[in-house]
């Protein structure tokens, strides 16, 4: 997204102009950025990994998402149906074959991704909230089907363990080891994204939602690039319900609601759409939100004990905020924290003549 | 033989009660292109309003039953006033998701001021069971059928012959030319929401009566998409049938072949509706003009 420019930086080729990565600041930033965080584990306690860790799989999810609702403009209310998919397959696998985890990702991902194409197909005849409505039918529908008719392989609605995930010897199974794992992942899957916003397909989808007629008409295939938004998107669930499921050791259909799902629309509200540090932002800001709600909640709990348990307040707590969050920022910011963060970064740029 | 005509008449019955959440629906959409994802929402506060003023306060049931479908018309119009109000001119994507974002608010509203346990009404329908024949139909549905019957032939009715049903047509006709004649359009929108919210409130008490009062209302009030989608997004007769087909196909299938599919039988025939005929059945085909 070209924005402000700091004075003095000029680009002489497109090529530098669209890059990511575009001043020695912004790499030197980056390289400090990747040290500090790898660096991570050595400092922060285990309850502060673990928010992390849960923070990098569901950016993977709602990264992907953004790719189909923020980049192409389909409203997907089943993105946590998705991961179920991918969580499963990797279950499964493990369970059957042993095969090595990173294949059993990339197994994942690819089956959800055709599961994926398959509620995309809609998307011949119809657009807008009528293909959210395909998605709330796969929202239905994928837990039903793996709780009854792939029974024998998922036992149903009971829990499917998972074995821990491990290469070369290490075994990632605590969430120190695992920080590696899902941050590195992470940055793999979000630096893809970022990047395929400047591709030739990134502004086709971009086209498509901003007026799929005009794109049409431009010669673009919007049904061609419609699935491949739904493929895409798909494939991030699939990874991020693999890593869920590697990171819990088990699985069960229950952790994959239609309420996770509009969590994930609410994260990219939040974070703004369209836009991939938005995403990260929204993530992190829901989730540590999230976080601070249990502690209020235990604290209110452990003050009132005759008012209600600490899990009861923390679900009556955590729908209203996310509700409330989900609407403010619709009327008030619709364009996010990403919008936020690039008035941040201008005004200081500016400093002292910002406005 | 008898089996079967036993899951038809459930079917019917059940699928009266989600016509009438989808009507709500349906007065919405009609109105302002608004898809309003918070219908659940309505019915599972309607349901528990109208717990809380006959089982706790102990009014009388009919006073109950009018304070209960209020309060949910109240809520729906206020719900209006502060989150949709604001976004008029927005695009549809915008809207959509802050119905998703009240529905998902009203969950956590209903969870902090019920909790999250599950009543049950007492019997409120006079009456005994019917029986003909093999067949046995419960008075609780033949009165849920009636009372949607009674629903609908009340909106055609005021459609027809009311002078806020006409203005809402109008308005839903063309919102200019509504202005241009003198309609409040801002006061017709609050109006369609409060009737909307009325409406599925008759739907999530009825409900309530049959499933028990729990967050689980909310739940089934989301097959109310697949019936407006089915019968056509602007028809109100088209959300009866829709209604009717969705109660009787899922009751069949749950029925005769794995009970499993009963839940996600309004869901394959979402999808299928889809692929073959987007439109519903009564509802208008969409023509784009640049």
């Amino acid at each position: 997204m070209p924005t402000y420019r700091p004075c003095g930086v000029r680009n002489f080729s497109y090529k530098k102009d669209m890059a990511i990565f575009r001043t020695t600041f912004h790499k030197l930033t980056l390289i400090i950025g990747l040290l500090f965080l790898f660096l991570c584990p050595a400092f922060l306690d285990g309850v502060m990994l673990n928010l992390i860790n849960f923070i990098c799989i569901t950016v993977i999810a709602v990264v992907g998402l953004n790719i189909l609702t923020g980049f192409c403009g389909q409203i997907s209310i089943g993105q946590s149906a998705f991961m179920s998919v991918g969580a499963y397959t990797v279950a499964v696998l493990g369970k059957y074959f042993e095969i090595n985890f990173i294949f059993a990702l990339i197994l994942a991902g690819l089956n959800t991704g055709l599961i994926g194409l398959i509620f995309g197909l809609p998307s011949v005849k119809i657009k807008g909230f009528y293909l959210a409505m395909a998605t709330l039918a796969a929202q239905f529908l994928i837990p039903a089907m793996i709780a009854h008719p792939l029974e024998p392989l998922t036992e149903g609605t009971d829990s499917l363990r998972v074995a821990a995930p491990h290469i070369w010897g290490i075994v990632f199974d605590t969430p120190q080891s695992f920080f590696y794992l899902s941050v590195s992942l992470c940055i793999l899957l979000v630096y893809f994204s970022q990047n395929l916003a400047r591709t030739g397909v990134g502004r086709a989808f971009v086209a498509i939602r901003d007026d799929d007629l005009a794109a049409e008409v431009m010669g673009i295939n919007i049904f061609r690039y419609k699935l491949l938004a739904f493929f895409i998107c798909s494939i991030y669930a699939g990874i991020a319900g693999g890593l869920f499921a590697y990171y819990m050791r088990s699985v069960n259909t229950d952790n994959f609601s239609l309420t996770q799902s509009i969590w994930y629309l609410g994260m990219l509200i939040a974070g703004g759409m369209g836009s991939v540090t938005g995403s990260i932002f929204g993530v992190t800001f829901l989730l540590a939100l999230e976080h601070i709600l249990i502690s209020i909640a235990m604290w209110v709990s452990n003050a009132f004990p005759a008012f209600s348990t600490s899990t009861g307040i923390q679900q009556a707590l955590t729908p209203t905020v996310y509700g409330l969050v989900i609407v403010m920022f619709l009327i008030f910011e619709p364009r996010g924290l990403a919008h936020k963060w690039e008035v941040i970064k201008a005004s200081w740029r500016l400093r002292p003549f910002s406005y | 033989m008898s089996i079967v005509m036993q899951f038809i008449i459930n079917g019917i019955m059940v699928g009266a009660i989600y016509s009438v959440i989808a009507v709500g629906i349906v007065l919405v959409y009609k109105a302002s292109k608004i898809f309003n994802f918070a219908a659940g929402g309505f019915t599972m506060i309607g349901a528990f309003f109208m717990w809380t003023f006959y089982c706790v306060v102990q009014f009388p049931l009919f006073i109950s039953i009018i304070l209960a479908i209020i309060s949910v018309g109240v809520t729906a119009f206020i719900m209006q006033r502060l989150a949709i109000q604001p976004l008029i001119g927005q695009s549809l994507l915008s809207i959509l998701l802050v119905t998703l974002g009240l529905s998902h608010l009203l969950e956590g509203l209903v969870m902090f001021t019920w909790g999250g346990t599950s009543e049950s009404l007492p019997e409120i329908f006079p009456g005994k069971t019917l029986f003909i024949g093999q067949l046995v139909i419960g008075k609780d549905l033949l009165w849920s059928f009636f009372v949607s019957i009674a629903v609908m032939i009340f909106l055609l009715l005021f459609f027809k012959f009311t002078h806020a049903g006409l203005a809402m047509r109008g308005v839903a006709e063309d919102h200019q030319v509504a202005q241009a004649r003198g309609i409040n359009v801002t006061r017709i929108f609050g109006a369609t929401w409060f009737l909307a919210g009325t409406v599925a409130s008759v739907g999530g008490i009825l409900l309530s009566v049959k499933l028990g009062v729990s967050q689980f209302i909310g739940a089934v009030g989301f097959k109310a998409f697949p019936v407006v989608l089915i019968g056509g997004l602007e028809s109100i007769g088209g959300a009866f049938i829709g209604g009717l087909i969705v109660g009787l196909l899922e009751n069949l299938v749950g029925g005769l072949i794995a009970p499993w599919l009963m839940e996600v039988t309004p869901y394959i025939l979402l999808l299928f509706v889809l692929f073959v005929r987007p439109e519903g059945l009564f509802g208008l085909k969409r023509i784009e003009r640049i």
